[in-house]
C-alpha cells in the first residue's frame, strides 16, 4: 500500500539485470527524496557520497554477474546499530558524538549481500518510546500528515520506507518498536523470533526483548532482507543456532487449511470500531480462501503491559549504567570528583523518558522491592508465554490489532507516560513470549490514516507470517 | 506501596541521576501512577510458577581460550572524552 514510487525488489532486480536501470540512479533518486522531504526528520545521517560509490560498485558487479542477493537494494538503518567510523547516536545527547568502532553483524551481512546503506535514521532516544517524540534531535513526522506521529521507536526507519527514501530499512523492536510504526504508516514490519537475528552491534535497551528486523513495502521485500540478516552468530550468545529456511519459497499465495487463531481478549468492546472492522475484513478474506478461523484465549493479556514495563525498565537501568562519561559518550564539565562526573554526565546526557525508565527500573530492582516487582514479573512472563504455547496448539498463527488507535497527533500523549505505555498493549506480548510478529496494512480509517494488523507466529516460524502477509497483500 | 520524594531521592542516588525539586515532584507523581498500575500483577497467584528469565532455551557456550585480535588501544580510546597516553582520564577518585 505504498504511496510512493518504490518498485518491488523482485521486479526492480530484473530491470537492473536487464540494464534498464542502475543502482546509482536508484540511489540518486532516494537521495533526492531525502532532501525534498527533510521536514519529516527521518534521518540523522545521510551517506551521500559513500552510498553513490557503493552503488557504482554494485552496478559493476551486476554487469560482471557477481552481484549478491541484495544488489540494488538501498537500505536505511536505525541509529541504534553500530557502523564502523559512523556516528551511532541512539538519538541521544549522550552519544551525539559517538563513532562506532565496529560493524554490527546485520550491517556486515547487508554489505556482504551487496545492499547499499544510505543513512542512519531518527528514533526515540535509546529506543524508548511509541511516538518518536523522544529524540534529542526532534520528532519524526508522519509522511501523510506532518502534525501526526509516525509511531516509534523506529519511526525514522519506518518513514524512510513509507516516504520513498529507501527500498527497505532496519529497525529494532523491544516492545513493538518495528510493528507499531509500521502499523501507523501502512508498512510491513517484522519483529523476528528472539534469537533469530544477531544483536551484536545493536546498542542494548532491554536485552531479553530486543530484536532487529526489517521494514518494507511488501512481504516479499521483508523476506529478502530477513533471509540475509537471519542466522546464528557466535558473537551474540543469545542468537539461536536454528537453521534458516528459504523464506521466499514459503510464500505460495495459498492459505488453504491454515488454522488462524483470533485471541478473544484482543477483540473486546474497547477496540476502536474502525480498526476492528478493517481487521475483520482481512480475516474474512482468509476464511473465504480456505483458512480455518478458530477462537483462542490468552488469559493473561491484561497483565502484559505491567509485566513488560517492570522487566524492560529493569534491564534498561542495568544496560544504561555503562553511560558514565568515562570511556565514551557525553561528559559534563567541571566535576570535582568521579562520582560527580558520573551523576552530572548522566543527568545532562539523558532525556526525560530515558531517566524515567532508569528510575523505574532501578526502583523495581532495589533492595526490598526485587521480589515484589521484578521476580513477580518474571513469573507472570512465564504465564504469558504459556498462554501463547497453548494457543499455538490450536492455531498456526494469530491475528490481532497492532495499536489501539491510528496515528495520533504530536504532543497528544507526551504528558502522560502511562497512557503512552498503554499504546503498546497489543505488541509487547510478542516480546515477552519471544515469538515473531509482523505488521500488515489492513486498510484506512475515515481520515485516510493507515490501519495496521498484526500476525503472530510460533517461535522460529517467520515463514507462516510471511506467507499470510504475502497472501493478504496480493489482493 | 507508594513512593515518596525521599524514595525518589534514594533511587536517583542509586541511578546516579540528579533532579530539580520540580522534577522530583513530577517523577514521584508519575512513578506512583505507574507502580499503582503494575500492582495489578498481585491479582495473580504465582507461588508455583518458575520465573522466566529467557524466552528461548539457552545453553552455556564454551569456546577454546585462544588469543584473537581485539580492538586496538587507539581505537578503544577514540571516543574518550579525555585521555592521557593510553589511558582514559577521569577526575580524581579520592579527595
Amino acid at each position: 500500500m505504498s504511496f510512493v514510487n518504490t518498485p518491488a525488489f523482485d521486479s526492480y532486480r530484473l530491470r537492473l539485470a536487464a540494464g534498464k536501470e542502475s543502482c546509482v540512479e536508484r540511489t540518486e533518486h532516494y537521495l533526492t527524496v531525502i532532501h525534498q522531504r527533510s521536514a519529516l526528520n527521518a534521518f540523522l545521517s545521510v551517506f551521500e557520497n559513500e552510498a553513490l560509490e557503493e552503488a557504482h560498485r554494485v552496478d559493476q558487479k551486476i554487469k560482471r554477474g557477481t552481484a549478491g542477493p541484495l544488489a540494488g537494494m538501498v537500505v536505511a538503518v536505525k541509529d541504534v546499530l553500530c557502523m564502523k567510523g559512523k556516528r551511532t547516536t541512539c538519538a541521544s545527547k549522550m552519544l551525539e558524538k559517538y563513532e562506532a568502532i565496529y560493524d554490527a553483524t546485520v550491517i556486515e551481512r547487508l554489505r556482504a549481500a551487496d545492499a547499499v546503506i544510505i543513512g542512519k535514521t531518527n528514533m526515540d532516544e535509546f529506543a524508548m518510546g511509541s511516538s518518536n517524540e523522544n529524540s534529542a534531535f526532534g520528532p519524526v513526522k508522519h509522511p501523510l500528515d506532518e502534525t501526526r506521529v509516525p509511531g516509534g521507536s523506529s519511526g525514522g526507519s519506518c518513514v524512510a520506507v513509507a516516504a520513498g527514501m529507501s527500498t527497505t530499512a532496519l529497525g529494532s523492536d523491544t516492545g513493538g518498536s518495528i510493528r507499531q510504526p509500521a502499523g501507523l504508516c501502512g508498512m510491513f514490519g517484522l519483529k523476528p523470533t528472539y534469537g533469530r537475528v544477531s544483536r551484536y552491534g545493536l546498542v542494548a535497551f532491554a536485552s531479553s526483548f530486543d530484536q532487529i528486523g526489517p521494514f518494507a513495502n511488501s512481504a516479499r521485500d521483508v523476506a529478502h532482507v530477513l533471509q540475509v540478516i537471519a542466522g546464528y552468530d557466535e558473537r551474540d550468545s543469545t542468537s539461536a543456532n536454528v537453521p534458516v529456511p528459504g523464506y521466499l519459497g514459503a510464500m505460495n499465495r495459498n492459505v488453504r487449511g491454515l488454522k488462524i487463531g483470533i485471541p478473544k481478549e484482543y477483540f473486546t468492546d474497547a477496540l476502536n470500531s474502525e480498526i476492528r472492522s478493517a481487521i475483520e475484513k482481512q480475516i474474512h478474506r482468509l476464511k473465504s480462501s480456505g483458512a480455518e478461523v478458530v477462537e483462542v484465549s490468552l488469559p493473561h493479556s491484561e497483565y502484559t503491559i505491567a509485566t513488560y514495563y517492570i522487566l524492560a525498565t529493569a534491564e534498561a537501568s542495568s544496560n544504561l549504567a555503562r553511560y558514565d562519561g568515562a570511556r565514551y559518550g557525553y561528559r559534563a564539565q567541571g566535576a570535582r570528583d568521579l562520582s560527580e562526573m558520573y551523576t552530572k554526565s548522566r543527568s545532562e546526557g539523558f532525556g526525560t523518558e530515558v531517566k524515567r525508565r532508569i528510575m523505574l527500573g532501578t526502583y523495581v530492582l532495589s533492595a526490598g522491592y526485587y521480589d515484589a516487582y521484578y521476580r513477580k514479573a518474571q513469573k507472570v512472563r512465564r504465564l504469558i508465554q504459556n498462554d501463547f504455547l497453548d494457543a499455538f496448539k490450536k492455531a498456526d498463527c494469530l491475528i490481532t490489532p497492532i495499536s489501539p488507535t491510528t496515528a495520533f497527533r504530536l504532543g497528544e500523549k507526551l504528558e502522560d507516560p502511562l497512557q503512552m505505555y498503554l499504546n503498546d498493549i497489543y505488541t509487547v506480548s510478542a516480546n515477552l513470549a519471544g515469538i515473531p510478529g509482523i505488521s500488515v496494512p489492513a486498510g484506512k480509517d475515515h481520515q485516510g490514516l493507515p490501519v495496521g494488523m498484526q500476525i503472530l507466529g510460533k517461535h522460529f516460524d517467520e515463514e507462516t507470517l510471511l506467507r499470510v502477509a504475502d497472501f493478504l497483500e496480493a489482493a | 506501596m507508594s513512593v515518596t520524594i525521599k524514595d525518589v531521592e534514594h533511587i536517583s542516588d542509586l541511578a546516579r541521576l540528579e533532579f530539580s525539586e520540580q522534577e522530583k515532584e513530577k517523577f514521584t507523581h508519575q512513578l506512583n501512577d505507574i507502580l499503582k498500575y503494575v500492582e495489578k500483577l498481585n491479582e495473580l497467584d504465582t507461588s508455583n510458577v518458575e520465573p522466566l528469565s529467557h524466552v528461548i532455551e539457552l545453553q552455556n557456550i564454551f569456546r577454546a581460550d585462544k588469543v584473537k585480535p581485539s580492538i586496538p588501544t587507539e581505537e578503544a580510546l577514540k571516543n574518550a572524552p579525555a585521555k592521557t597516553e593510553e589511558f582514559f582520564k577521569v577526575p580524581k577518585v579520592i579527595g
